[in-house]
Protein backbone atom coordinates (compact mmCIF):
# COMPACT_ATOMS: atom_id res chain seq x y z
CA UNK A 1 0.00 0.00 0.00
CA UNK A 2 1.62 3.20 -0.89
CA UNK A 3 2.60 5.56 2.26
CA UNK A 4 2.50 8.76 -0.39
CA UNK A 5 0.34 11.24 1.67
CA UNK A 6 -2.74 12.62 -0.07
CA UNK A 7 -3.79 16.53 -1.06
CA UNK A 8 -7.29 17.78 -1.23
CA UNK A 9 -8.40 20.84 -3.49
CA UNK A 10 -11.42 22.20 -3.92
CA UNK A 11 -11.94 24.21 -6.88
CA UNK A 12 -15.27 26.41 -7.89
CA UNK A 13 -14.25 28.74 -10.93
CA UNK A 14 -15.79 27.48 -14.56
CA UNK A 15 -12.90 27.15 -16.82
CA UNK A 16 -11.60 30.15 -19.18
CA UNK A 17 -12.68 32.59 -16.74
CA UNK A 18 -10.24 32.93 -13.89
CA UNK A 19 -6.53 32.25 -13.82
CA UNK A 20 -7.60 30.78 -10.65
CA UNK A 21 -8.28 27.20 -13.16
CA UNK A 22 -4.90 27.54 -14.65
CA UNK A 23 -3.22 27.62 -10.62
CA UNK A 24 -5.36 25.28 -9.77
CA UNK A 25 -3.96 22.48 -12.20
CA UNK A 26 -0.46 23.53 -11.46
CA UNK A 27 -0.51 23.01 -8.05
CA UNK A 28 -2.33 20.01 -8.75
CA UNK A 29 0.33 19.16 -11.62
CA UNK A 30 2.96 19.72 -8.53
CA UNK A 31 1.71 17.58 -6.02
CA UNK A 32 1.79 14.58 -8.43
CA UNK A 33 4.81 15.28 -9.68
CA UNK A 34 5.96 15.38 -6.01
CA UNK A 35 4.74 12.24 -5.34
CA UNK A 36 1.05 13.02 -3.74
CA UNK A 37 -2.07 11.44 -4.16
CA UNK A 38 -4.47 14.10 -4.96
CA UNK A 39 -8.28 14.35 -4.11
CA UNK A 40 -10.12 16.82 -6.50
CA UNK A 41 -14.05 18.28 -6.03
CA UNK A 42 -15.04 19.82 -8.92
CA UNK A 43 -17.78 22.57 -7.09
CA UNK A 44 -19.75 25.11 -9.02
CA UNK A 45 -18.64 26.02 -12.73
CA UNK A 46 -15.70 24.00 -11.99
CA UNK A 47 -17.59 21.03 -13.27
CA UNK A 48 -17.15 22.10 -16.92
CA UNK A 49 -13.57 21.39 -16.37
CA UNK A 50 -14.00 17.98 -18.12
CA UNK A 51 -16.93 18.35 -19.86
CA UNK A 52 -16.07 15.95 -22.48
CA UNK A 53 -17.73 17.83 -25.25
CA UNK A 54 -14.74 21.18 -25.45
CA UNK A 55 -13.23 21.70 -28.89
CA UNK A 56 -10.04 23.31 -29.39
CA UNK A 57 -10.47 26.12 -32.60
CA UNK A 58 -9.51 27.86 -34.86
CA UNK A 59 -9.36 32.17 -34.46
CA UNK A 60 -10.49 33.74 -37.81
CA UNK A 61 -9.78 37.01 -36.48
CA UNK A 62 -5.81 35.94 -36.65
CA UNK A 63 -6.82 33.53 -39.22
CA UNK A 64 -4.94 31.05 -37.17
CA UNK A 65 -6.37 26.78 -37.97
CA UNK A 66 -6.33 24.87 -35.10
CA UNK A 67 -3.75 23.27 -35.47
CA UNK A 68 -1.97 27.07 -35.51
CA UNK A 69 -4.03 27.83 -32.57
CA UNK A 70 -3.42 25.39 -30.00
CA UNK A 71 -6.08 25.96 -28.19
CA UNK A 72 -6.15 24.57 -24.24
CA UNK A 73 -8.92 22.58 -23.34
CA UNK A 74 -9.76 21.64 -19.63
CA UNK A 75 -10.79 18.24 -20.19
CA UNK A 76 -7.31 17.47 -21.85
CA UNK A 77 -5.56 18.77 -19.27
CA UNK A 78 -7.25 16.81 -15.88
CA UNK A 79 -6.83 13.79 -18.23
CA UNK A 80 -3.32 14.38 -18.77
CA UNK A 81 -2.85 14.61 -15.12
CA UNK A 82 -4.99 11.32 -14.48
CA UNK A 83 -2.62 9.75 -16.77
CA UNK A 84 0.20 11.08 -15.10
CA UNK A 85 -1.19 10.20 -11.53
CA UNK A 86 -1.49 6.66 -12.76
CA UNK A 87 1.63 6.50 -14.64
CA UNK A 88 3.61 7.43 -10.98
CA UNK A 89 1.03 4.80 -8.98
CA UNK A 90 -0.49 7.46 -7.57
CA UNK A 91 -4.31 8.38 -7.37
CA UNK A 92 -6.32 11.43 -8.66
CA UNK A 93 -9.67 10.65 -7.40
CA UNK A 94 -11.47 13.74 -9.53
CA UNK A 95 -15.34 14.20 -7.91
CA UNK A 96 -17.75 16.28 -9.84
CA UNK A 97 -20.78 17.79 -7.53
CA UNK A 98 -24.01 15.84 -9.09
CA UNK A 99 -26.07 18.67 -8.55
CA UNK A 100 -23.70 20.87 -9.95
CA UNK A 101 -23.73 19.24 -12.88
CA UNK A 102 -27.25 18.67 -13.18
CA UNK A 103 -27.76 22.22 -12.48
CA UNK A 104 -25.86 22.90 -15.63
CA UNK A 105 -26.84 20.37 -18.27
CA UNK A 106 -23.37 18.30 -17.82
CA UNK A 107 -24.29 15.46 -16.38
CA UNK A 108 -23.20 13.18 -19.63
CA UNK A 109 -20.35 13.49 -21.54
CA UNK A 110 -17.68 13.74 -18.61
CA UNK A 111 -14.54 11.95 -19.08
CA UNK A 112 -13.01 8.86 -17.89
CA UNK A 113 -11.35 8.67 -14.56
CA UNK A 114 -13.86 11.04 -12.97
CA UNK A 115 -16.75 10.78 -10.76
CA UNK A 116 -20.24 12.49 -9.68
CA UNK A 117 -20.31 12.64 -5.85
CA UNK A 118 -22.24 15.55 -3.11
CA UNK A 119 -20.44 17.69 -0.85
CA UNK A 120 -21.17 14.97 1.80
CA UNK A 121 -18.37 12.90 -0.27
CA UNK A 122 -16.35 15.76 -0.76
CA UNK A 123 -15.87 15.94 3.21
CA UNK A 124 -16.01 12.51 3.95
CA UNK A 125 -14.02 10.65 1.02
CA UNK A 126 -11.73 13.55 0.26
CA UNK A 127 -11.02 16.07 2.94
CA UNK A 128 -11.17 13.66 6.48
CA UNK A 129 -8.68 10.70 5.35
CA UNK A 130 -6.23 13.64 3.36
CA UNK A 131 -3.28 15.23 4.89
CA UNK A 132 -4.28 19.16 4.02
CA UNK A 133 -6.82 20.44 2.35
CA UNK A 134 -7.20 23.82 0.34
CA UNK A 135 -9.93 25.62 -0.83
CA UNK A 136 -9.68 27.46 -4.10
CA UNK A 137 -13.00 29.41 -3.83
CA UNK A 138 -14.53 31.82 -7.27
CA UNK A 139 -14.49 35.82 -6.66
CA UNK B 1 3.84 27.53 16.88
CA UNK B 2 1.87 26.67 13.70
CA UNK B 3 2.43 27.02 10.35
CA UNK B 4 0.52 28.84 7.95
CA UNK B 5 0.13 29.39 3.90
CA UNK B 6 -1.45 32.20 3.35
CA UNK B 7 -2.04 32.66 -0.45
CA UNK B 8 -3.00 35.78 -2.34
CA UNK B 9 -4.29 36.29 -5.74
CA UNK B 10 -5.89 39.72 -5.71
CA UNK B 11 -4.47 42.23 -6.75
CA UNK B 12 -4.32 45.40 -4.04
CA UNK B 13 -4.83 48.29 -6.55
CA UNK B 14 -8.11 46.44 -7.53
CA UNK B 15 -8.75 44.63 -4.18
CA UNK B 16 -8.80 46.46 -1.11
CA UNK B 17 -9.49 43.80 1.02
CA UNK B 18 -6.18 42.61 0.26
CA UNK B 19 -5.17 44.31 3.19
CA UNK B 20 -6.97 42.63 5.45
CA UNK B 21 -5.59 39.01 4.27
CA UNK B 22 -2.04 41.13 4.63
CA UNK B 23 -3.17 42.37 8.18
CA UNK B 24 -4.40 38.50 9.04
CA UNK B 25 -0.51 37.68 7.92
CA UNK B 26 1.04 40.00 9.99
CA UNK B 27 -0.76 39.26 13.13
CA UNK B 28 -0.26 35.69 12.68
CA UNK B 29 3.34 36.14 12.38
CA UNK B 30 3.22 38.78 15.42
CA UNK B 31 1.78 35.55 17.72
CA UNK B 32 4.87 33.60 16.77
CA UNK B 33 3.58 31.56 14.05
CA UNK B 34 5.47 30.54 10.87
CA UNK B 35 3.99 32.32 8.24
CA UNK B 36 4.85 32.51 4.85
CA UNK B 37 2.53 34.60 2.38
CA UNK B 38 2.38 32.89 -1.39
CA UNK B 39 1.88 35.69 -3.96
CA UNK B 40 0.01 34.75 -7.44
CA UNK B 41 -1.52 35.63 -10.39
CA UNK B 42 -2.48 39.43 -9.76
CA UNK B 43 -1.64 39.18 -6.18
CA UNK B 44 2.34 39.86 -7.53
CA UNK B 45 1.74 42.74 -9.12
CA UNK B 46 2.54 44.49 -5.51
CA UNK B 47 5.57 42.85 -5.46
CA UNK B 48 7.33 44.81 -7.50
CA UNK B 49 9.16 47.68 -6.18
CA UNK B 50 6.40 50.28 -5.96
CA UNK B 51 4.01 52.79 -3.37
CA UNK B 52 2.35 49.20 -2.60
CA UNK B 53 5.82 47.35 -2.10
CA UNK B 54 6.25 48.94 1.26
CA UNK B 55 3.49 47.07 3.14
CA UNK B 56 5.12 43.81 1.82
CA UNK B 57 8.53 45.17 3.25
CA UNK B 58 6.91 45.63 6.28
CA UNK B 59 5.23 42.32 7.02
CA UNK B 60 8.72 41.14 5.94
CA UNK B 61 10.13 43.09 8.64
CA UNK B 62 7.46 41.82 10.63
CA UNK B 63 8.46 37.73 9.93
CA UNK B 64 6.38 36.68 7.15
CA UNK B 65 7.86 35.05 4.55
CA UNK B 66 7.00 36.47 1.28
CA UNK B 67 7.46 34.37 -2.06
CA UNK B 68 6.60 35.11 -5.86
CA UNK B 69 5.20 32.49 -7.82
CA UNK B 70 7.67 32.90 -11.09
CA UNK B 71 5.19 32.17 -13.42
CA UNK B 72 3.01 34.82 -12.70
CA UNK B 73 5.82 37.11 -12.15
CA UNK B 74 7.01 36.43 -15.72
CA UNK B 75 3.39 36.91 -17.29
CA UNK B 76 3.40 39.75 -15.90
CA UNK B 77 6.95 40.87 -17.26
CA UNK B 78 8.40 41.46 -13.26
CA UNK B 79 11.71 40.60 -13.28
CA UNK B 80 13.92 39.35 -10.01
CA UNK B 81 15.73 42.23 -10.38
CA UNK B 82 12.95 44.83 -9.72
CA UNK B 83 11.46 42.49 -6.38
CA UNK B 84 10.72 44.79 -3.35
CA UNK B 85 12.83 43.61 -0.76
CA UNK B 86 12.02 41.01 1.35
CA UNK B 87 10.25 38.94 -1.43
CA UNK B 88 11.47 36.58 -3.10
CA UNK B 89 10.64 34.20 -6.61
CA UNK B 90 8.98 30.62 -5.85
CA UNK B 91 8.07 27.93 -8.28
CA UNK B 92 4.14 27.03 -7.14
CA UNK B 93 6.22 23.45 -6.14
CA UNK B 94 6.62 25.77 -2.45
CA UNK B 95 2.91 25.56 -2.29
CA UNK B 96 2.81 21.62 -2.77
CA UNK B 97 5.79 21.52 -0.04
CA UNK B 98 4.47 23.70 2.61
CA UNK B 99 0.78 22.06 2.69
CA UNK B 100 2.48 18.83 2.69
CA UNK B 101 4.40 19.76 6.04
CA UNK B 102 0.76 20.39 7.22
CA UNK B 103 0.76 24.34 7.17
CA UNK B 104 -2.66 25.71 7.27
CA UNK B 105 -3.52 26.58 3.73
CA UNK B 106 -6.03 30.04 3.02
CA UNK B 107 -6.71 31.26 -0.52
CA UNK B 108 -7.65 34.60 -1.37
Amino acid sequence: MSTAKTLTFLLMDAPYESANSTTALRIIDAAIRKGYHVNVTAYEGAVAYTYGLQKPHQNPIKGTTVEQEKHPNTKDWVAALIKAAQGRGLKLDWLRCGMCEDERGLYENQIAGTRPGSPVDFYKQQVEPADNALVIPCR
Amino acid sequence: MAKYLLIESRDPYEWNDVSYFYDLAHGLAREGHDVTLFLVQNGVLPARKSPRSGRLADLAQGGVKIAADDFSLRERGIAVEALAPGVRPSKIDAVVDLMGEGARALWH
